[in-house]
């Protein structure tokens, strides 16, 4: 099947190995992405937060252009699917456009739709057998649900269904949907210690290992400033978090996945050797 | 906590006719039951609660408002327009304050937010039409230098600037700018960015 994709900056950047995770895993679950050309930038929290017309324009842009492809629109990015999705309420409120039938997804969303999650339960060769993890979906995927069309935003299953799939253990916890503060990551790095702490210490009461996400502001947010936060509150977490592709593509014997797991900050492959689901 | 004079208050309603006249948002629907204060995660790091912001713009505040912390802290998580049972946009209602605050010029309690959103845009605009990460970091390491010099900040900013290019997820030159170059250059004239 063939979609439009719209990558997101940081995905050209900082998530480069989200991107990599993705492009690999995308073929082997049958699904062909048209990167969506000459996108732009959809603004991000600075535009809606500064400029909203900016907020409107920058990501309208894009609209257009996947109008224009005919295609549905897949996005990774949580921040990114959320100002596209606000953006075609908006004008589609304001009588500037009218939807043209495609309709735009993030692709945690696309890829854990009942047939696509049949299909892949039929081509994992390699269960992820005792890695214990929790999902975790942050804000901007689900919130809010009418701007994103989600039908389950305070307890998404997604995440669970698809370690269920992969063979993992889904483990419960209360703060799958709680803000990470990702957009002050930078300005203000003191909040972020106490809301990533606050979920490194839930993570573990609640029996995991490690995170599973779909945002890659959620996963820079959780996995650069590990180190920082263990110096800060004396502790010594150890808590990899994964991309949902990732884990995708280890489930699947990517030949690449090692290579996109050693880009990440917090090391995952002592607990896979752990585990004995590498090498 | 912002101390709100009990006596000195006086009542307007320009703030939220302002507001359902520009956002479409009722801020007038507003029970105070509170639930967005209930949920909200970042009010350890706020002066007004939002909850309170709500009464604020419906009594008219607006100095009390657009002088808060709050507005800038608030990490827009939409847990608060989420939960409102009276559908009020509550996250809206801040991003209009953030807004209007940096229009009229004053001074901003939280200077690097604002700064850090600004070369944001900044940086699109200068690259064509994507984020140049790395210019965009320099950028505001470069600000908060000249602020308040801190070397520890500093090496560990270096550290993990460091980290990253070497697993290849910082390019050091930026994104190519867009064919549509000029589209977006015209979007941001528009908006008066």
């Amino acid at each position: 099947m063939k979609v439009s994709y719209y990558p997101g900056c940081s995905l050209e950047g900082t998530a480069a190995d989200y991107a990599a995770s993705i492009a690999g895993v995308a073929p082997l679950v049958g699904l062909e992405l048209a990167e969506l050309e000459d996108w732009n930038c959809c603004g991000a929290s600075a535009a809606h937060s500064i400029n909203h017309q900016l907020a409107l324009e920058l990501p309208a842009r894009n609209l257009a252009l996947a109008e224009k492809a005919g295609r549905d629109l897949v996005v990774p990015c949580a921040l990114c699917f959320n100002r596209l999705k606000a953006a075609e309420k908006a004008l589609a409120g304001s009588g500037e456009r009218q939807p043209r039938g495609i309709k735009t997804w993030d692709l945690l969303d696309f890829l854990t739709q009942e047939a696509w999650l049949a299909a892949l339960s039929k081509k994992v060769v390699r269960p992820l057998a005792g890695l214990k993890a929790v999902g975790y979906y942050g804000c901007l995927a689900a919130r809010p649900p009418k701007v994103t069309d989600k039908e389950n935003w305070e307890n998404p299953q997604n995440l669970e269904r698809l370690l269920a799939v992969l063979g993992a253990e889904a483990m419960d916890w209360s703060y799958k949907t709680d803000c990470c503060g990702a957009g002050l990551a930078v300005a203000r790095p003191d909040i972020i210690d106490t809301l990533v702490g606050r979920l490194y210490e839930r993570a573990l009461a609640a029996g995991a290992e490690a995170f599973v996400v779909s945002c890659q502001m959620c996963q820079a947010n959780l996995d650069m400033t590990q180190t920082r936060i263990s110096q800060k509150f004396g502790k010594d977490y150890y808590l990899p978090v994964f991309y949902f592709t990732e884990l995708i593509g280890l489930a699947l014997k990517h030949p690449e996945a090692e290579t996109w797991l050693a880009r990440h900050l917090v090391d995952p492959l002592p607990l896979l050797r752990e585990k004995g689901l590498i090498g | 906590m912002v101390d709100i004079p009990s006596t000195a208050l006086v009542p307007s309603v320009s703030l939220q006719e302002r507001l359902a006249g520009e956002t479409a948002i009722q801020v007038s629907s507003c029970f105070q039951c509170k639930k967005c204060s209930g949920g909200c995660p970042l009010t350890f790091a706020m002066d007004v609660p939002p909850d309170r912001v709500i009464r604020l713009a419906l009594l008219g505040q607006e100095e009390m408002l657009l002088g808060s912390r709050t507005i800038w802290v608030c990490a827009a998580c939409e847990t608060c327009t989420t939960r409102c049972p009276n559908g009020i946009d509550i996250a809206g209602v801040m991003d209009w304050l953030k807004e209007e605050a940096v229009r009229r010029g004053q001074t901003l309690p939280q200077p690097e937010v604002a700064a850090f959103h600004r070369f944001f845009l900044e940086s699109i605009r200068q690259a064509g039409g994507r984020l140049p990460e790395a210019a965009l970091m320099r950028r505001f390491t470069l600000f908060k230098l000249r602020r308040r010099p801190q070397a520890r900040e500093l090496w560990e900013n270096f550290k993990l600037g460091w980290a990253l290019f070497k697993r290849g997820r910082l390019r050091p030159v930026g994104p190519a700018a867009l064919r549509g170059r000029a589209e977006i250059d015209q979007i941001f004239q528009k908006a008066g960015s």
